[in-house]
């Protein structure tokens, strides 16, 4: 919790104060980068615990949180970058590509990324399905549809107040969770933590 | 070479970010807890007035409720935030609504936009602006909507219930608990608060 606090705040002031330099440096890593092959898709065959909806050529699992939990607790030494987000968040579709090129880039580093959206099931198929098919997303994207919301926040994390981006990042019983926007390179710190 | 450049600016990265941990930000995770006294607050107001909770003599409290126009969990709960006032600002616990969203990031909840979503609503209650964002941080708020329930007692307005305002943000006929319903009712008669807590996923708050 402590730790937490502090980072949100380093990250506050951070981003205040330091915005440009941080633009700069993004932009310097990242154009020396070495665009790897995009991934595969993740090799990971979850059953469906819900319902499977495959239309306008994608196929979604939408779970409930009993059905979900698993993916939180998978103990294969991968580390695993749980992205919570929804279309009609736009910090969380800010950040999204960042996720998308941490799945691609650490591919060989045993890191799998999962976009579990909190979109409206009314939505999936008007908002959520074409959104994923048009921003090609390569990791995988699961739906949580589970409205006993206090039943289940807390489960995740007892510090998540419930807003979203929110990112939990394990491996095996190593969690931490985060309830921020990140970047691409305070992404790959924190998966980084997860290697030693 | 290229690798050089990186491993700088990576270090330059973070030599920023460990200078600026000695830094005091205010916190949004140090807000109030259940139990603790509310600072009053003087926002301005859809009709332009400025609302304060002393401004409320006879209230018995305040349902304060940060919500907004562009989030859709917040439009889902407009209605039923409506429906909050209605029901119980006639028994001394009004509705006291802030938008809390920066307007630069959101423009969509600037006055003016609050002023039309208010009319079209049908708000029955104030619907202020957090100009400066400086109230929500004190309340923890995080999220739209965020509800805080104040209980008006001789040591000023104390924070009883914190959270959502029911269990089925979907379907308002499907609820099987009203969290801030059960929490007024309950100090209506005296009675403590059971569930003081509840968690909801809701938009963050745009700074």
């Amino acid at each position: 919790m402590l730790n937490y606090n502090k980072y949100t705040e380093v990250l506050i002031n951070f981003k205040a104060m330091k915005l440009k330099l941080l633009i700069v440096a993004i932009l310097i890593i990242t154009s020396c980068k070495q665009e790897h092959k995009s991934a595969a898709e993740s090799i990971d065959i979850a059953k469906k615990e819900v319902d499977t909806i495959n239309s306008n050529n994608v196929v979604l699992e939408v779970y409930d949180y009993n059905g979900f939990e698993k993916f939180l607790n998978k103990k294969d030494d991968k580390t695993y970058v749980i992205n919570f987000w929804a279309t009609w968040c736009a910090p969380c579709v800010k950040e999204l590509p960042y996720f998308e090129k941490l799945n691609s880039q650490y591919l060989d580093k045993n890191v799998e990324v999962i976009l579990v959206s909190l979109d409206f099931p009314h939505l999936y198929e008007s908002k959520l399905k074409p959104f994923i098919k048009k921003r090609k997303l390569k990791s995988k994207v699961i739906a949580l549809d589970d409205v006993d919301m206090n039943s289940w926040i807390p489960k995740v994390n007892q510090n998540w107040s419930g807003s979203i981006p929110a990112t939990i990042i394990y491996k095996n019983d190593n969690a931490k969770f985060f309830e921020q926007s990140f970047t691409y390179q305070e992404l790959e710190i924190e998966v980084k933590h997860f290697f030693n | 070479m290229k690798k050089a450049v990186q491993i700088i600016s990576v270090i330059t990265l973070v030599i920023f970010i460990s200078a600026f941990t000695m830094y005091e930000a205010p916190l949004v995770d140090n807000g109030y807890k259940i139990g603790d006294v509310a600072e009053d607050f003087s926002l301005k107001n859809i009709d332009g007035n400025m609302v304060s909770l002393s401004d409320y003599k006879d209230a018995k409290g305040f349902i304060v409720t940060f919500t907004c126009n562009t989030c859709p969990y917040a439009v889902m709960y407009e209605d039923r935030i409506n429906d909050l006032n209605k029901k119980y600002a006639s028994k001394g616990f009004p509705v006291i609504a802030i938008m809390p969203n920066n307007t630069d990031v959101k423009p969509g909840d600037n006055m003016e936009a609050m002023k039309v979503r208010a009319k079209k609503k049908g708000f029955t209650f104030p619907y202020l602006i957090d100009e400066g964002q400086k109230v929500y941080p004190k309340y923890g708020a995080t999220k739209t909507p965020h509800v805080f329930l104040l209980h008006k007692t001789d040591n000023g307005n104390v924070v009883k219930y914190i959270g959502a305002i029911d269990d089925n943000y979907k379907d308002a006929s499907a609820v099987k608990a009203k969290y801030v319903e059960n929490a007024i009712d309950a100090l209506l008669s005296g009675k403590e608060v059971e569930q003081t807590e509840t968690k909801a996923i809701g938009c963050s708050i745009k700074v």
